[in-house]
């Protein structure tokens, strides 16, 4: 009898069932993988935040990094924004791109809730957030002593993401 | 004078070509470029907000990414140029359309399997049900005149 065919059906749904319940249970469903991974940092050319000398890609610090894209009308960014200091104080190298922000008010900013930044790089028309594939803020570069991508986090960092990233991080050193 | 400008505008208008997307107007001085245009901002999709194209999202980004979309068509470049510069920085996953490759094999193939699994189990099934009676053992037809016989009396 071939009466075990009809079940058939039942076992691909279930199947299906499972995948979806995989998939729309993973942490970060939002977090797009970025193709830039791997890839050189973008060139480009902006202002200095607090400075306003000129800035390009070859006035990231030839060390291990971290650039954030922030903002001031990112509540997300004020959640993180403590946890950058703290890793700023560890010693971790911190580049900003202020996103699509204003100037006066980023640097208000930096004034109330302190500065963990090496620099900021302006950022106000997202032009290089664009050339990143930047979607929101915060979102998170890492990026190696040669200036390469080696990894993106998006969402805040805290210490629980840090935990992932730190490993990544010590190992571009 | 009114009418004169009038006359102006109206000379003007087979020269330009305006593209409303979401509201926001991009002008073009072709009409086949704001439909590669419009195509173009439905093709792709909003990296934030996930289930929207371009045209149909408000989110900042796909703001940006319209406007960067207009800058290229502005710049001669091709659809597939634009579309390959958006996936260089935001991945596939901006296209609505994915392209056809090892990986994403199963998406474009895979409603072609579930269709033929599906007309494959139904001719199965069919078959079964059309299958011609097999004909009866002796001992079954001994059985049949007997209820016949008990049914008549």
């Amino acid at each position: 009898m071939t009466r075990w065919l009809l079940f058939i059906p039942l076992a691909v749904t279930l199947a299906m069932g499972v995948l979806f319940w995989i998939g729309l249970g993973k942490e970060d469903k939002d977090a797009l993988p970025s193709p830039l991974v791997g890839q050189p940092f973008p060139s480009f050319e902006a202002k200095a935040l607090l400075s306003g000398e000129a800035i390009s890609a070859a006035s990231l610090p030839a060390k291990p990094m971290l650039v954030n894209v922030w903002a001031t009308w990112c509540p997300t960014c004020k959640a993180e924004h403590a946890f950058l200091n703290q890793l700023a104080k560890q010693g971790i190298t911190i580049v900003g791109i202020n996103y699509k922000d204003d100037d006066a008010k980023a640097r208000e900013w930096l004034k109330a809730y302190g500065d963990p930044y090496d620099f900021n790089i302006s950022d106000p028309d997202g032009k290089l957030g664009l050339e990143l594939g930047v979607y929101g803020a915060p979102e998170t570069f890492l990026v190696d002593s040669q200036g390469t991508i080696r990894g993106k986090h998006i969402g805040d960092l805290n210490t629980r993401v840090w935990q992932k990233l730190q490993p990544q991080f010590e190992a571009m050193k | 004078m009114m009418q004169r400008l009038c006359w102006l505008a109206l000379l003007w208008l087979p020269l330009t070509a305006l593209a409303v997307v979401d509201g926001h107007k991009y002008p073009f001085d072709d009409a086949e470029k704001a439909e590669r245009f419009r195509q173009l901002a439905e093709d792709l999709r909003c990296p934030k907000c996930q289930n929207q194209n371009l045209a149909d999202s408000n989110a900042p980004v796909a703001v940006d990414l319209r406007d960067k979309v207009y800058e290229l068509l502005q710049e001669d470049q091709s659809d597939e140029q634009i579309v390959d510069y958006l996936v260089a920085r935001y991945g596939d996953f901006v296209r609505y359309n994915p392209p056809f490759r090892l990986d994403t094999l199963l998406l474009w193939i895979g409603p072609l399997l579930a269709m033929l699994f599906g007309i494959g189990l139904l001719v199965l099934i069919r078959r079964g049900q059309n299958a011609a009676p097999k004909p009866l053992t002796d001992a079954e037809k001994a059985q049949l005149e007997q209820l016949k016989k008990a049914n008549r009396s």
